[in-house]
């Protein structure tokens, strides 16, 4: 055991009663409907004591713990409860699992995005879980009159073996919740993890597969009314003016109304991204109705002059402009190959990189591109707003709730406090729901019509609103001296509007090799970006990964051999100081999956491909297996190799790396958003692709580096890997090299599969 | 507007809607079978799969002028207690991520497996192509599907 200190009690241990006079109450939603399965074994109790904000015991012994993080799939809602499970010391099978609310007095980062869930949970979920055993003991230790110091506990059960005393911890619950907090907790050995580590089901899986109301879009409340947005064909439009004579006219239309989200003059923070604040809004009754009535308005649009907008950023606010003007994808790879070959904002510079490259024995420079991209949620963006006089009770898909609760406070004018975010289910969210311009615009549209307002996007405003991934391009080059050994690496990128290795100079390959250069641009535009799985990563693990292959080519090496000499000499004696990743456990990865894919062995005369990358304090390593079928290449077998530190949750840990490594193909073959005159050029799944079951892999090994490193990310770390892993693949397959996303263009044999 | 008789679940419903309204609008906001979900409207992703009779329908696509007397499955009546062999097999292989399309998935694998009780992984491909997943929960949905038919 490890004593650390509860440094969090102020606000984990906020009782709930100290906050019932403000109005704001926490949404027990179980009792609203959607019963998860233990209701069905577990008999409820009379009574809770609230041990702290995440832990409630029933009389009955029947515990509720709290899932604090918005849910979009990567299952934080069991696995974040385990640790908590793991330090109470109970049985999984008598937990009631429960999503808390946007409530940030009480729970320490309700934030799932950047791969952090996990990691940032681990000491305060742990110390959660602990503080309340302890808690527990010192009641019974109280009761019994007994040192504390021998008393154990036992899947929910306290036990004074030398008294021969037992009591469940629902008997101590009224007592402990009582007593003072404790300023100190050992927390379990990683040795003596009993629920952490061993892999614990979906605890809404039953919900889903009976189709239940998860989600925010099937959400309903008694007068509600249901809002869709007009929004602006082409970036660089605006509204200029409306007639909704004919809309109006429409069966089941209430309203027709134009409005504004956020002022030009509103200090933006980071994930404020709106790409439309002008809102032409169509309300009515039904869903079907507005949808149609909504192609009845006639809207005017005219161009948005040049904007300067102020954003909060790292170190103070930043000024951002935003050009006017319609913009294409032809004429933004025409700015970017000029931009390329200009000389960029040097961001690390190692020895001489121009004296290696003068003197080396080979030299190869390679660019790489790829376009923007759409997030397509399966659920489109929609959100729930009640706003009235006394507060704003809002429904919402939301990854970054403590990010926009500000924007609505001054957009509506309220205190925060007033301001009830609930955090539903999300039918997914990739980076796109941490921005919830979707939030403000139910709000206001809600306040206008003083009643309950379920906003809508169909599936084409919500693929054409922006928030895309941007597009990039990035130019590297490596000189070999006559032994093939790295001598030099440079990396010249950039990207609209961002450039794609800012802030990312330190990774891999700088500190394998003495000569290094990175250099970035960027071109601004009005076409707006988000985060998406993994940002910048998904771009360069596919970029750097296949240029470091065909670099090993160059220079006559195994692909994976030619990496780990790299390593070994970022593990031996690295260049510069302010590397970002551990050479060995980077190393490890390729190690590992050099084995479990039988790498030496080939595999049936599969064509094959690696990579390796790092990212969100996970490193990964993947190799790709093609089969030739009908004379088209064809993903077979996909085989990861992943160090995240510890595993809570092995196979929910298992299935979002298949995930991301399917994700990954299908936009490595096929993801793209391309403009023409400021329009998004596709609107919808028949015209943008997305991958499908007969194009999905046959299997996906995922296997875990076992250690006991705290965990850190896994959402994200397994997508930007595949994409390099698939290039060099297609290389194997085909002779050919993959500079441009999507490769399916270039991959002429792959062609859509027939409807079933 | 005009009404219809409806049989959904094996019930017995009347909705007083636009003749085209689709079922997946008059389900979701007339009947509040919420299960069945909105993806692409345009037959493309397959969330909104329902059974008209045995057979796999996109209930986007679906006049509720067009169904007349046929009965209707959506989710919420594909079991009472989630124990559905499809269903089952979906919890033993922890198959959902977000689970937003999971329900069009099961509706669209149930149809299959009515149809042809041992689909090969060929025929499992191309039933289940028109079902998007955004997650690409792919490869758990197939051995779902071969576990569910008792392989």
């Amino acid at each position: 055991m490890s004593g650390i200190k509860t440094f969090y009690s102020r606000r984990s241990f906020l009782k709930v009663s100290a906050l019932a006079g403000g109005g704001m109450i926490l949404s027990f939603s179980w009792l609203a409907g959607c019963n998860p399965t233990p209701e069905e074994t577990l008999t409820l109790p009379k009574e809770w004591f609230e041990l702290n904000s995440y832990i409630k015991i029933g009389e009955n012994g029947v515990v509720t713990l709290m899932a604090p993080n918005p849910e979009f799939g990567q299952n934080v809602k069991t696995s974040l409860p385990m640790m908590l499970a793991e330090e109470l010391d109970i049985d999984w099978k008598d937990v009631i699992v429960e999503q808390a609310d946007f409530f940030p007095e009480r729970f320490d980062r309700q934030f799932t995005g950047g791969s952090t869930a996990m990691n940032r949970a681990w000491k305060p979920l742990r110390t959660a879980g602990a503080t309340a055993r302890k808690m527990l003991i010192l009641a019974a230790a109280q009761t019994w009159n007994v040192p504390a110091s021998e008393i154990t506990t036992e899947s929910g059960t306290l036990l004074h073996k030398p008294g021969g005393k037992k009591a469940g911890y629902g008997e101590m619950a009224s007592k402990a919740a009582k007593l003072p907090v404790p300023k100190e907790v050992d927390l379990k050995k990683v040795s003596d993890f009993k629920v952490i580590g061993n892999s614990k089901k979906n605890v809404e899986g039953l919900n889903i597969v009976m189709g239940k109301p998860l989600f925010t879009l099937d959400y309903k409340q008694k007068g509600m009314l249901i809002a869709m947005i007009a929004h602006p064909p082409a970036f660089g439009l605006k509204v200029k003016s409306v007639d909704d004579k004919a809309a109006r006219s429409m069966p089941g239309i209430k309203d027709v109304f134009t409005g504004k989200t956020l002022a030009d003059d509103y200090v933006r923070n980071g994930f404020d991204t709106t790409s439309f604040t002008d809102l032409v809004v169509i309300v009515g009754n039904t869903t079907w109705e507005v949808m149609n009535a909504k192609k009845a308005l006639k809207v005017e649009w005219e161009k948005i002059p040049d904007k300067n907008f102020e954003v909060q950023g790292f170190g103070g606010n930043q000024k951002v402009k935003i050009p006017g003007g319609l913009e294409s994808t032809a004429k933004h790879n025409q700015m970017m190959a000029e931009m390329a070959k200009k000389p960029g904002n040097v961001l690390r510079k190692d020895g001489d990189p121009e004296g290696a490259f003068k003197k080396a024995s080979k030299v190869i420079e390679r660019t790489y591109t790829c376009p923007y991209l759409a997030h397509n949620t399966m659920e489109p963006v929609n959100c729930f707003a009640h706003v009235t006089n006394e507060g704003a009770d809002i429904y919402a898909p939301i990854q970054a709730p403590e990010f926009i609760i500000q924007t609505l406070a001054a957009r509506l004018k309220m205190p925060k406090e007033k301001i009830h975010i609930r955090l539903a289910r999300m039918g997914g969210g990739f980076g796109q729901r941490a921005y919830g311009h979707h939030l403000v615009e139910a709000a206001v549209i809600s306040q206008k019509l003083n009643a309950p307002v379920h906003l809508v996007y169909s599936r084409e405003d919500d693929m054409t609103y922006g928030i895309y991934r941007p597009t990039y391009t990035a130019t590297y080059k490596a000189a070999l001296d006559e032994n093939n050994n790295l001598i030099a690496y440079s990396v010249k990128a950039g990207g609209i509007p961002e450039s794609p290795i800012s802030r990312f100079e330190n990774r891999f390959p700088a500190g394998a090799v003495d000569n290094y250069l990175a250099e970035d641009w960027k071109i601004d535009s009005n076409i707006t970006i988000g985060a998406f799985r993994a940002p910048r990563s998904n771009f360069l693990g596919g970029a750097e990964q296949s240029f470091m292959d065909e670099v090993a080519e160059l220079a006559g090496k195994d692909p994976i051999e030619f990496r780990l000499e790299l390593f070994e000499r970022a593990i031996k004696n690295p260049v510069g100081k302010n590397n970002d990743y551990e050479a060995d456990r980077y190393a490890g990865v390729l190690k590992l999956v050099k084995e479990k894919s039988k790498w030496n062995a080939g595999n049936n005369g599969a064509h094959r491909g690696v990579a390796a990358y790092f990212c969100h304090r996970t490193y990964v390593a993947e190799v790709v297996d093609l089969v030739i079928k009908n004379n088209r290449p064809v993903v077979d077998k996909v085989y990861a190799a992943v160090d995240c530190g510890i595993v809570v949750n092995p196979d929910a840990a298992a299935n979002m790396g298949q995930g991301a490594i399917i994700d990954g193909i299908g936009n490595a073959l096929y993801g793209e958003m391309p403009f023409k005159d400021g329009a998004p050029q596709k609107n919808n799944f028949n015209t943008y692709r997305m991958i499908r079951h007969s194009e999905a892999p046959k299997s996906v090994e995922v296997h875990f580096v076992k250690n006991e490193i705290e965990p850190t990310g896994l959402g994200e770390p397994l997508f930007p890997p595949i994409f390099g892993a698939l290039a060099n693949a297609l290389h194997s397959a085909t002779g050919k090299r993959f500079y441009e996303q999507p490769f399916g263009k270039q991959l002429e044999a792959v062609s859509r599969p027939t409807q079933g | 507007m005009a009404t219809f008789n409806l049989n959904i679940n094996g019930k017995k419903q009347k909705v007083d809607v636009d003749p085209a309204t689709p079922m997946l609008w008059v389900l979701r906001d007339h009947l509040n079978l919420v299960g069945t979900k909105y993806g692409c409207g345009i037959g493309q992703c397959g969330a909104c799969t329902v059974h008209l009779g045995n057979i796999a329908f996109r209930s986007c696509l679906l006049p509720v002028s067009s169904v007349a007397d046929q009965s209707v499955t959506t989710i919420e009546g594909l079991s009472e207690n989630g124990d559905n062999p499809v269903q089952k097999a979906w919890l033993q292989h922890d198959v959902p991520q977000c689970g937003y399309c999971q329900a069009g998935q099961i509706m669209n694998a149930t149809a299959l497996l009515k149809s042809n009780p041992h689909p090969s992984d060929a025929e499992i491909d191309k039933a289940m192509d028109g079902n998007l997943c955004r997650c690409t929960t792919y490869v758990r949905i197939k051995a779902a599907i071969k576990t569910a038919t008792g392989v």
